[in-house]
């Protein structure tokens, strides 16, 4: 599918449904440059350093595919369309 | 009587009248634990000791003409995440073998206590309850009575097999994602998920809950273990309310539908045949469609993994190589998810929860299958659900995640196929689990759902 195809389709949706699309272009796949293996191979690596976390190189396969996994899922519920004063879950009560 | 497969009800009725001794019920379930927890590995301790100790001043107190608790002389064991005073709180891990011995015992094996019940010891369990499998690089798999190649499920995997293999009538588990539900599916057992209790894994999610036998005996440990718990800022304010004098009320006039959609999807011909069997038996006929399930079970997924890893972050820096190694590579990817995910993760939540709210204006109960396939064997380590090749570990609560997401209470129901039981959610409204354990108990007494006691062929 093409870009354009993308968008063109998209004008005509309901924003559930160009949500939906959405979620679906963000979810890795082979060979797409958005999440390719290179930039969560970037972004492991990056992210380890930030949180102070050593991973073994014998483990960094493991943890990209679960990571890949877990944001494949993000992708499913990330665009939904929600308002901005939509309230999460847990409310602190004082 | 036949204390290795009589019901928690049935010991405790026994011990009261003087039929039997605490002491011969305790004693007998530490023989049948010394014989066959080597091939079922339910155990990862058993206290003997302190369970003798009790039993005596239990047949002391009838001596003395005192009337006895409900679950007098009744032997329970808890997954090793409660803490057990004298032992450390291993959570299923080899690093937390370092912990100081838990000081006292937690508040819910003291309630059970208090009403007779006799702690035998602690069962094991998927690495900090990050798990559906029963396994256990540490102490080695849970496995299942029915066929001991196969998993228990997880992450309360000693907990089923310790129920289901007649080694003690109750067990605790916990549940964040399906942790009592898959076991109690995979063992073919009854289990309870409610929001009454709480533990640290997930502390959006986490709940605590009875396995047993029977849907007596779950409604009884259910109500021993009622009660705010003072310790706990987040185990609910709510007065406690007894759910087995309203067992016998049944199912009638009760509107229950069958989930649809997303809970059809991927479920293998047995979970469509045992959920078939359970909707024909209530005369159900109806479905609904729980809305956006597939997205809230992976908002229950992301908001898990990056709890779990903040949890464990500090351990996972300091000893990565004492973890299972499933279970830190998933951890670690847990602690990466970027917080506008988990952010939308908690207001998605929210959303989900009024829409599935809503549908309970409309039915009392709905069914949905409790895995998507009977017990995978030990080891495995990916299935076909729908034509999609999947971790297993990953997906075996594709159908239980949706559901405690938002608190619901629900009964695992085992329905006994052959060769593998394989179970059925009833799903009712937030603090009606007298309604699930009402339909449950019609069922059991209509002989629709059933525990099988395993082959003595299965553990050999």
């Amino acid at each position: 599918m093409t870009k354009r195809a993308k968008s063109s389709k998209s004008k005509t949706k309901t924003p559930r449904a160009r949500a939906k699309a959405r979620a679906r272009r963000m979810l890795p796949k082979r060979g797409r440059k958005t999440a390719g293996p290179d930039a969560l191979d970037s972004f492991v690596d990056a992210a380890a350093h930030t949180l102070d976390l050593k991973i073994e190189p014998a483990w960094k396969g493991a943890v990209k595919t679960n990571l890949e996994m877990t944001l494949a899922l993000a992708a499913l519920f990330a665009d939904f369309p929600l308002p901005d004063d939509a309230e999460p879950a847990p409310v602190f009560a004082a | 009587m036949d204390t290795a497969w009589a019901h928690a009800s049935e010991i405790a009725a026994a011990v009261s009248d003087g039929r039997t001794s605490a002491a011969s019920v305790v004693d007998g379930a530490l023989t049948r634990i010394a014989k066959h927890d080597r091939a079922l590995n339910a155990f990862t301790a058993v206290t003997e000791e302190r369970a003798l100790a009790k039993a005596a001043a239990i047949d002391a107190e009838r001596a003395r003409g005192r009337r006895l608790g409900v679950l007098a002389g009744v032997p329970f064991a808890v997954k090793n995440l409660f803490d057990i005073t004298g032992l450390p709180t291993l959570a299923g891990s080899k690093i937390n073998r370092d912990r100081a011995p838990a000081a006292r015992d937690a508040t819910v094996i003291a309630r059970l206590e208090a009403h007779g019940a006799v702690l035998v010891g602690a069962l094991n369990m998927g690495e900090y309850a990050y798990d559906f499998t029963g396994e256990n690089v540490h102490d080695g798999a849970s496995r299942n009575p029915h066929d001991v190649s196969r998993m228990t499920g997880g992450s309360s995997g000693g907990s089923g097999g310790a129920v289901a293999g007649g080694l003690v009538p109750i067990a605790l588990g916990s549940d964040t994602n399906g942790s009592i539900r898959v076991p109690a599916s995979l063992c073919g057992i009854f289990g309870l998920l409610s929001r009454a209790h709480t533990f640290p894994f997930v502390a959006s999610l986490d709940h605590v809950g009875p396995l047993a036998r029977s849907t007596r005996d779950l409604a009884l440990a259910y109500d021993a273990m009622q009660g705010h718990d003072d310790d706990d800022p987040v185990c609910a304010q709510r007065p406690v309310e007894a759910v087995a004098p309203l067992l016998a009320r049944g199912s009638e006039g009760l509107r229950i539908a069958v989930a649809g959609g997303y809970f059809r999807a991927g479920a293998s011909a047995q979970a469509q045949t045992a959920l078939a069997r359970v909707a024909a038996a209530l005369g159900v006929t109806n479905e609904i469609e729980l809305p956006e399930a597939k997205r809230a079970r992976a908002a229950a997924y992301i908001i898990t993994a990056s709890e779990g890893g903040a949890l464990h972050l500090d351990r996972l820096r300091t000893r990565g190589r004492g973890f299972d190694p499933a279970v830190r590579d998933r951890l670690i990817a847990g602690a990466m998810i970027p917080a506008a995910h988990v952010a939308k993760a908690q207001k998605f939540r929210r959303w989900y929860r009024e829409q599935v709210l809503a549908l309970f204006a409309h039915v009392d109960a709905v069914l949905a299958p409790a895995t998507p396939c009977t017990a995978p064997a030990i080891g495995q380590r990916t299935f076909v659900l729908d034509g999609v090749e999947l971790p297993v570990r990953a997906n075996l609560g594709i159908y239980t995640q949706p559901i405690s997401f938002i608190g619901l209470p629900v009964v695992a129901v085992p329905v006994p196929l052959q060769p593998l039981p394989i179970g059925v959610q009833i799903v009712a409204a937030p603090w009606r689990e007298d309604v699930a354990l009402r339909i449950a108990h019609a069922l059991e007494q209509a002989g629709i759902v059933a525990v099988t006691r395993p082959s003595p062929e299965a553990a050999a």
